[in-house]
């Protein structure tokens, strides 16, 4: 497969160490009363579509970005790639 | 025989060759196959399952029947194809899959028993007793249903790995690749034009009309001699395009030197290219298809297609009467080259009542092939005439021709589904075709000569328009247009087994038995009777099975449907597919700054994850490692030893927010570490196991160095970059992997201080007080150079860290160990760290194995109940801090002399070695020479209640069981005075 690097351009599947979903950077907060449920269901639930997915992939052999690539789990065909960076600030993450 | 004249031979040069032990004289241009059908052999093998005699079906690749072994000793090679061996001068091949000899094959007689033999016959037979499979069944079957034998012998040969990048692959160059690269070529696109012949024309290479009245061979010449003149142009001979994979990209195998007995001083064998295209037309022709009939497998039949090219290419007839057998106007036109070849040619068979007249020949229309005649070669065909009567046909050669299927296989690979066409009565691509291939020529249908050239020429120009690059359709050549004319005809009906697959020995028979017994859509179909299961993946025969299970199920080709290709197009050598990367460069391997010293040293190495890492280091009159390692600890702990701690990773922390985000990387609490210390560190997996441990020394404020274990540097560097991007994308923090920025050595035992002394500049202050146990600093060394220190100890001794550029590592081991002499320094290596770091009870990578948590390693209360950090929340789940709990001690065997081994597990006195009885387990064992005893840690449930107590040390994998007292995993020093000195 080739990644569109939203810095670098296109770029060999090869070059990425593949993580997972995407949801993964939505982590609750642990200071938060009880929140062991929403930890549970962040560690170990994920959806399995044949469709689009977004996943997390890590450029280790390239910059090391992190991207969030949405891609069709059926066809293989990548319909975005964005800086997982960019995609966490969007969902309100901060420091 | 060879004929007269003609063909593409070099006939001036003479190639000796062996096959079967006879030996042979063919000319540069031939095949094997072609040479040997020259020399009047037309049995080239034996059929995998019922042993028959068999001999060429095709002249390409999709061969199923003329598999041999080619060349010898570590070369040898199985299934090979002697439809596509370029001949070479000293060649020899071997039949195979026949015993003792291929004329006389002993497992023949399974011919006779093919009643019982059909398919489903692994399935029912080899059903009971279970036992049986392994010792009996299994190796039966392996000798009696082989195909070649492998050599065991390493294969001397190198193979290389290559990429290339290209607007426009074309695979395959017959008439439409040879007119798509001359359009694209011409227009200036990075074409590659890869075909798998030697010689690239494609079937102009082996028909006889003209192009602009030329020979067809002779314009295809032309025109690659024009590609070769481009520089934007690069041509693939000899390269088969075996996969087409996501996004573009294809593999292909170019056998750089199969046409030699050896490679050329250094050049591969073979290279497997990665080629990236932006398009891809696909020109990869059609293949013929033969008919089903009762015998038609006997050596001397083939495709009428095959005939032809045998007789034009390389002007060689399989016997010097031939008969040809069709249900289409392809199969006249090659009666018509054979005649005017000067062979006579018996009969031309047309199964089509209303079939066109045929000049030379008799024509037989409406009739029907129904049985051959000829054990080890065909001697005569009997033919059923129109009018019902047999007639026998004497002919040493008969061409079949069924019709041609459009070579779609790697219009498959991603998900394309063929669809039929009934005007060509096959199938066509279809579907959705992998990213960027546009199908031209006979691959999408389009037969005649003429339409192949427009189309390739066509298909081009279309996609260098969709690349936004112009072309130029060069002028069409003057070519044959005549239209497909077929009538579909798929067996003759018979009582006798005709083949359709013959590789895997599959009858029109087998697939009526699959059909009866509910084996009805094409891949249960396929997986029954392994029809097109074998390596030419079915080329010649899928097409004729599934026609035949439409007939039996009333249904019509288009609902049966067909089987998926998948890659490879053809078989590919694990070779190629490996590369170099065999033996010792398998993996990169990685050395320590002070490798090449610990070489002169004799340190005996040990890899650790790709880092080869000095184990121990014998000294004169050691004859075991025990000997070498207690000694390396002993002396350490007595004096001073020195240790090269480079392979742990390291990972440089910097910015405002650096400790904050150790802070939460860490379960324990890092925030308020003062400038010029040093922690240790637990890092935990979100699911609250336990993940990784190293050290933060904080250098500045907003500057950290962490260290990770050698085996997860990389993992743990990976993990913090997705906490820093993804978790806190506003933190002022950034990373970097130094590992290899810096050597480390570790610097431990009673003297370490007074060697280091010798060593650090004298402006730098390193007393006890000045720096004490967990300090660090920037300091120099050796008057001036730039280091750090690090006051941290694994051995439990007065220890350091020095780090220093990595390329005064080789320098600094020197140094160490001259300044270090009147200290009797002692190098040690891994073994006797690890005896050490057991004997001070700290836990590794034998205890932090993916299953504990910091409870279980003794360090539940470091988990920081008054911040986040990664792994905090799940890490206090109820089952995982039960009161039973597994937690970390030592053990000591009642008999110090008795070894524990490592992995036991732990039971009381008495219990029988059940799971139920399980209490826990070994982690780490070793021998003390500190304590004189063998000494080990590991997990014991509520382990730290039990001190004092006995149990036993069991391993049911060794035998051995031992009694053992639980103890303190802390076995020297546990109060820590000797790191604090």
């Amino acid at each position: 497969m080739i990644i569109n690097h939203p810095l670098l351009g296109p770029c060999d599947a090869q070059e990425f160490t593949y993580k997972g979903d995407a949801r993964l950077i939505d982590r609750p907060d642990g200071m938060a009363e009880g929140s062991g449920p929403a930890f549970y269901d962040y560690a170990y639930l994920r959806d399995n579509p044949a469709g689009e997915h977004r996943e997390l992939w890590f450029h280790e052999q390239g910059d090391r970005s992190w991207l969030v690539v949405t891609r069709n789990t059926v066809t293989h065909d990548i319909i975005s790639v964005e800086l997982a960076r960019d995609v966490a600030r969007s969902m309100g993450r901060s420091r | 025989m060879r004929l007269k004249a003609g063909g593409q031979i070099d006939r001036d040069t003479k190639l000796s060759f062996r096959f079967d032990g006879k030996h042979y004289k063919g000319h540069p241009g031939d095949t094997l196959a072609s040479a040997l059908l020259a020399n009047g052999v037309r049995l080239m093998g034996r059929s995998f399952k019922y042993h028959r005699p068999r001999g060429v079906l095709t002249a390409g690749s999709d061969e199923p029947n003329a598999l041999v072994e080619l060349r010898s000793g570590g070369r040898q090679e199985p299934n090979t194809r002697a439809t596509v061996v370029e001949l070479f001068d000293g060649l020899h091949a071997a039949p195979q899959n026949a015993w003792p000899s291929l004329r006389f094959d002993a497992l023949a007689i399974n011919d006779k028993l093919s009643n019982f033999l059909t398919a489903g016959f692994y399935y029912k037979t080899f059903m009971w007793p279970a036992a049986f499979w392994e010792k009996l069944y299994e190796p039966i079957i392996r000798r009696a249903a082989g195909l070649g034998s492998i050599t065991t012998q390493p294969d001397p040969d190198p193979y290389d790995k290559g990429f290339l990048h290209c607007d426009l692959l074309i695979i395959g160059a017959g008439p439409s690749g040879l007119m798509a690269a001359l359009t694209a070529g011409r227009a200036g696109a990075r074409v590659i034009l890869a075909d798998e012949d030697f010689r690239m024309g494609g079937r102009l290479n082996a028909e006889s009309y003209a192009i602009s009245e030329m020979a067809g061979s002779d314009w295809a010449a032309q025109i690659v001699a024009e590609l070769v003149s481009l520089p934007n142009v690069r041509l693939m001979p000899r390269t088969t395009v075996f996969g087409a994979f996501d996004h573009g990209i294809y593999g292909a195998v170019e056998r750089v030197s199969d046409h030699l007995p050896v490679p050329q001083t250094g050049k591969p064998r073979q290279t497997l290219w990665r080629i990236y295209t932006r398009r891809t037309l696909l020109c990869a022709g059609a293949l013929e298809r033969p008919i089903a009939f009762a015998n038609n497998d006997r050596p001397g039949i083939m495709t009428a297609s095959a005939l032809r090219a045998y007789v034009n290419r390389w002007a060689v007839s399989p016997a010097e009467t031939v008969a040809v057998f069709t249900n289409n106007d392809d199969g006249h036109r090659t009666a018509a080259d054979l005649i005017a070849k000067g062979v006579k040619v018996a009969a031309l068979i047309d199964t089509r009542p209303d079939a066109p007249k045929a000049a030379g020949t008799e024509l037989l229309a409406g009739a029907q092939v129904i049985d051959t005649s000829g054990r080890l070669g065909l001697t005569g065909v009997t033919v059923k005439l129109a009018n019902g009567q047999t007639r026998k046909l004497a002919c040493g050669a008969l061409g079949v021709s069924g019709g041609w299927n459009p070579n779609v296989s790697l219009t498959c690979h991603q998900r394309g589904r063929p669809a039929w066409e009934e005007r060509i009565a096959a199938f066509v691509p279809a579907g959705d075709l992998p990213q960027g291939m546009i199908v031209a020529g006979a691959a999408g249908g389009q037969f005649s000569t003429h339409a192949t050239l427009a189309g390739g020429a066509e298909k081009a120009a279309q996609a260098l328009t969709d690349l936004g690059i112009t072309a130029t359709k060069p002028d069409l050549p003057q070519a044959e247009d005549a239209p497909t004319r077929i009538t579909p005809f798929w067996h003759v009906k018979s009582d006798k087994r005709a083949w359709l697959d013959f590789q895997n020995d599959v009858t029109v028979k087998d697939v009526k038995l699959a059909h009866q017994e509910g084996f009805r859509s094409v891949e249960h179909l396929k997986r029954y009777t392994t029809l097109g299961m074998a390596t030419d993946q079915g080329k010649t025969s899928n097409m004729g099975g599934l026609a035949i299970m439409a007939e039996l199920t009333g249904q019509s080709i288009a609902q049966t449907g067909t089987t998926m290709f998948r890659p490879p197009y053809t078989p590919v050598a694990m070779g190629v597919l490996a590369g170099r990367s065999t033996g010792q460069d398998f993996r990169p391997t990685r050395l320590t700054p002070s490798h090449h010293w610990a070489k002169e040293q004799g340190a005996v190495f040990v890899e650790v994850g790709m880092w080869l890492r000095a184990q121990w280091f014998p000294r004169k009159g050691e004859t075991t490692w025990r000997e070498s390692v207690d000694r390396e600890v002993s002396a350490t702990r007595a004096s001073v030893g020195v240790c090269d701690v480079t392979t742990l990773g390291k990972i440089d922390v910097q910015g405002t927010d650096a400790a904050e985000f150790l802070n939460r990387s860490y379960c324990n609490a890092f925030a308020k570490l003062p400038v010029g210390r040093v922690r240790y560190g637990l890092m935990l997996r979100e699911d609250g196991i336990a993940f990784d441990d190293g050290t933060a020394a904080r250098l500045a404020e907003d500057h950290f160095v962490v260290t990770t274990t050698t085996a997860n540097a990389v993992p743990v560097y990976r993990h913090m970059e997705f906490a820093r991007q993804c978790l806190w994308p506003d933190m002022d923090v950034q990373l970097i992997s130094t590992t290899e920025a810096w050597a480390q050595y570790a610097i431990a035992g009673p003297n370490a201080r007074k060697l280091l002394q010798k060593i650090v500049d004298p402006a730098f202050d390193i007393s006890n007080d000045a720096f004490p146990f967990m300090a660090c600093a920037e300091i120099t060394v050796c008057n001036g150079c730039p280091a750090r220190l690090f006051r941290i100890s694994f051995s439990g001794e007065l220890a350091y860290e020095l780090a220093v550029p990595t390329r005064y590592g080789d320098a600094l081991i020197r140094r160490i160990m001259a300044e270090g002499a009147e200290f009797d320094v002692t190098p040690y290596g891994t073994e006797a760290l690890g005896v050490m770091r057991i004997e001070k009870g700290h836990a590794a990578g034998n205890e932090l194995n993916g299953q504990t948590t910091a409870l279980n390693l003794g360090m539940g209360r470091m988990v920081s109940e008054k911040k986040d950090s990664i792994g905090a929340v799940l890490s206090r789940r109820e089952g995982l801090s039960t009161a039973d709990a597994l937690k970390l001690v030592g053990f000591r065997p009642k008999n110090p002399q008795s070894r524990i081994p490592a992995g036991a597990h732990l039971l009381e006195k008495g219990a029988k070695m059940i799971v139920a009885n399980d209490l826990g387990y070994v982690t780490s064992a070793c021998y003390s020479p500190t304590l004189e005893s063998y000494i080990a840690i590991g997990f014991l449930k509520n382990g730290q209640a039990r001190m004092g107590e006995t149990l036993r040390a069991a391993s049911p994998l060794t035998g051995e069981d031992v009694e053992i007292e639980i103890v303190s995993a802390h076995f020297v020093d546990p109060e820590g005075d000797r790191l604090r000195a």
